[in-house]
């Protein structure tokens, strides 16, 4: 018993979760999940809420056990052990900082029931990192919401565990807090070496820290993989749609020629690199991000070539929110979409709402998805979830 | 608070007239509360001291006349200290029992309960829709020489054949503890329930297995209520007679309070006496609470 309580404590390698499914009553929160997150690797869980990203976490720290599957450090299972047996930590999403304990004691917490001779000086330490040893003194109901978030990431990174889970650790703090406290912990993580599974609802946040991010829904992972492979190529229109934005349009399937597909809607033929389609049956949909898209006031010459057209459109809405431009055009036939033009230039903008417009996009950088109902899938998170 | 609210607008420029009705009205809402107090508390109270201090005519037992008599308070404490170490340690043995008793009950209802809950609730406070007198009297049955308790104790050969319960202090502890009971659970409970059980899990989460995180932090984030708790037994079972009367003997279980009721009522001349014993045990419990506050009130058991 003795043995496997250090095999628990001791247990290093890759973090590997095994078709793990849990269920709350007839609901099921996570569902035959499998991953495999790299020892050191920083692994961010992206998705809207609900879709069981606590739930997921809470079982790798054992404060909740699987009903199916198996959740395993390198070769130690640690399914069915006790919280305290394993070398995980947890950033909560609500602090949960001890409210009768000052905030080194609050840090030191960890190291003490470990028996560290040094724990108020690791405590110190951690809470340096943090930028937070003025307020050692203090207790938790003093300090605000952003210190208290940074205090909770000091308490779990003090002890060095083998994988730290960190739930949606920066919600509470403003902009430049959040942007200072991400470039922390990458650093932190780095410096260390510790395996950091980062729960988010913020795409640029995953995006930015992670090496791998995984987008959840509905208790499954929809895709994982690195960021810039996420965003390019999203394999479905949820993931297209929550992770940054996309046109997406209902097509149908028209052919083969070489490395190229052929998709139609509308009347009009469009070229899809053959790599970049992941379904060639059933209902389908066209995906082109905003920043692909150029805006024309006249027809652009693309008709045969790798150029994809629509138009004539009408210019709904234009703002400038300084790095660019963003447009909204109703092109019939194809709906409402999102143009992002970088400002290249210093000259005023002259395009005005009710202008008609064409549009167009490098055929390479358009994608194809399943369509049908699933269309919108993953979109009204996108606005729930910004800050 | 309000008070202040009200201070800080009347600073920051609101005009002479509403500042001024504006810092009365929580005065005016105090007044039902402080009239009640100065009719029923504060009036008697000093009507009590003085009568603590009064004299006795000479030769006219039961007639009495003012003074600032000290020696009743020297014949009340050195006569009757045995009372007086009798009613503290009877009642810290209540707060004791009370506290072994209550904490498990209360973090069973607050975290093991689940749907019962209610029904455990109702269990704790359905003993109050009965009077206290009643129920004192119920367990003097329970503990009789014939009942259930003493004859299972003789069966069981832990207790010898003439032994007894009743009329002796054990059984007065007894009836302490459970008529106080409730006063210990509600506030723990209180506390436990309001705890946030993210802060249990953030214990386990930091290695500390279940006995530890009961220990650092379930207990310290329970304090206040332990602290209510143990008052609210202590304090009134200090002074408390019936259990003493009811269950108690004649002489070797008397508490305090029972010398304070006897002195007023059954002694002639015992005013004095009553009255200087009631402020001696007023004192006593005071200074005891304090010590008591200081030590485990503001600092955390860690
Ligand atoms: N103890 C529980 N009993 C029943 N249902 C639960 C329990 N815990 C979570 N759930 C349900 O499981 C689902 C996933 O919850 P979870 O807390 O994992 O969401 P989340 O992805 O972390 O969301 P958020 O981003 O809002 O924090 C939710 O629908 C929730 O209602
Ligand atoms: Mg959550």
């Amino acid at each position: 018993m003795a043995g496997n309580a250090d095999a628990l404590k001791n247990a290093q390698g890759d973090l590997r979760i095994e078709s793990v499914t849990k269920r709350f009553g007839d609901f099921v929160a996570v569902d035959d999940l499998s991953l495999v997150v790299p020892r050191g690797s920083f692994f961010a869980l992206l998705g809207p809420s609900g879709c069981g990203k606590t739930t997921m976490l809470r079982m790798i720290a054992g404060l909740e056990q699987p009903t199916l599957g198996r959740v395993l450090i390198g070769e130690t299972d640690l399914t069915g052990s006790r919280p305290y047996e394993r070398p995980v930590n947890t950033v909560f999403q609500s602090y949960a900082l001890f409210p009768h304990l000052t905030i080194r004691d609050n840090v030191a917490f960890g190291p003490k029931r470990r028996k560290a001779a040094d724990a108020e000086k690791q405590a110190d330490e951690a809470l340096a990192l943090v930028q937070l040893s003025h307020l050692a003194a203090r207790k938790p109901a003093q300090l605000s919401g952003g210190q208290q978030q940074r205090v909770a990431v000091a308490r779990a990174i003090v002890n060095r565990p083998e994988v730290l889970l960190l739930d949606e650790p920066l919600g509470a703090l403003d902009l430049k807090l959040r942007r200072q406290m991400q470039i922390e912990l990458k650093r932190i993580q780095s410096e260390v070496g510790l395996t950091f599974v980062h729960v988010t609802h913020d795409q640029e946040e995953a995006m930015t820290m992670a090496d791998t991010v995984a987008v959840m829904n509905e208790g499954r992972i929809e895709q994982m993989g690195p960021p810039e492979i996420l965003y390019d190529l999203p394999r479905t229109p949820f993931v297209a749609n929550f992770l940054g934005q996309t046109n997406l349009i209902p097509v149908t399937y028209g052919g083969r020629d070489g490395d190229w597909q052929r998709v139609s809607a509308s009347g009009r033929t469009f070229q899809v690199a053959a790599a970049r389609t992941n379904e060639t049956s059933g209902a389908l949909a066209l995906g082109v991000r905003p920043e692909k898209v150029r805006i024309h006031e006249t027809e652009p010459d693309g008709r045969g070539g790798l150029t994809s057209v629509i138009g004539p459109g009408t210019v709904a809405d234009v703002s400038f929110t300084g790095v660019s431009t963003q447009y909204l055009v109703d092109v019939p036939g194809f709906g409402r979409w999102g143009v992002f033009e970088q400002n290249l230039d210093v000259e005023r903008i002259d395009t005005r709402v009710g202008d008609t417009a064409w549009l167009s996009w490098d055929a390479g950088h358009s994608f194809v998805v399943t369509g049908g109902e699933e269309l919108h899938a993953g979109m009204e998170t996108i606005d729930e979830a910004a800050p | 608070m309000s008070v202040m609210a009200h201070a800080t607008a009347a600073q920051s420029g609101a005009g002479e007239a509403t500042a001024k009705r504006g810092g009365w009205t929580p005065y005016w809402l105090l007044l039902p509360g402080l009239l009640w107090l100065v009719v029923f508390f504060i009036v008697p109270t000093v009507q009590l001291f003085t009568v603590s201090l009064q004299s006795q005519f000479p030769d006219y037992p039961g007639y009495y006349y003012r003074d600032v008599n000290v020696g009743n308070y020297a014949t009340a404490f050195s006569q009757f200290l045995g009372h007086f170490g009798r009613s503290l340690f009877f009642a810290g043995l209540a707060t004791i029992f009370g506290f072994l008793l209550g904490y498990p009950l209360a973090y069973a209802m607050a975290f093991k309960a689940g749907k019962w809950r209610n029904v455990m609730m109702i269990c704790v406070i359905a003993p109050f829709f009965t009077s206290f007198i009643l129920r004192t009297i119920a367990w003097r049955q329970i503990l009789a020489d014939e009942g259930p308790v003493v004859s299972t104790l003789k069966f069981l050969h832990v207790m010898p054949e003439n032994g007894r319960i009743t009329e002796t202090a054990i059984a007065v502890v007894a009836g302490l503890t459970y008529n106080f009971l409730p006063f210990m659970v509600l506030p723990i409970y209180a506390s436990l329930e309001r705890a946030d059980p993210r802060l249990i899990e953030a214990g386990g989460d930091l290695y500390a297995n279940g006995f530890t995180t009961f220990r650092t932090v379930t207990l310290p984030l329970s304090m206040p209520g332990v602290l209510a708790g143990t008052l609210l037994t202590f304090i009134p079972a200090a002074g408390d007679y019936v259990n003493a009367e009811l269950l108690g003997s004649d002489i070797s279980t008397k508490m305090v309070g029972n010398v304070i009721e006897s002195q007023f009522f059954k002694v002639p001349g015992g005013f004095p006496t009553a009255a200087s014993l009631s402020f001696t045990l007023m004192a006593l419990i005071l200074v005891l609470v304090m010590v008591y506050v200081r030590r485990f009130g503001t600092e955390e058991l860690v």
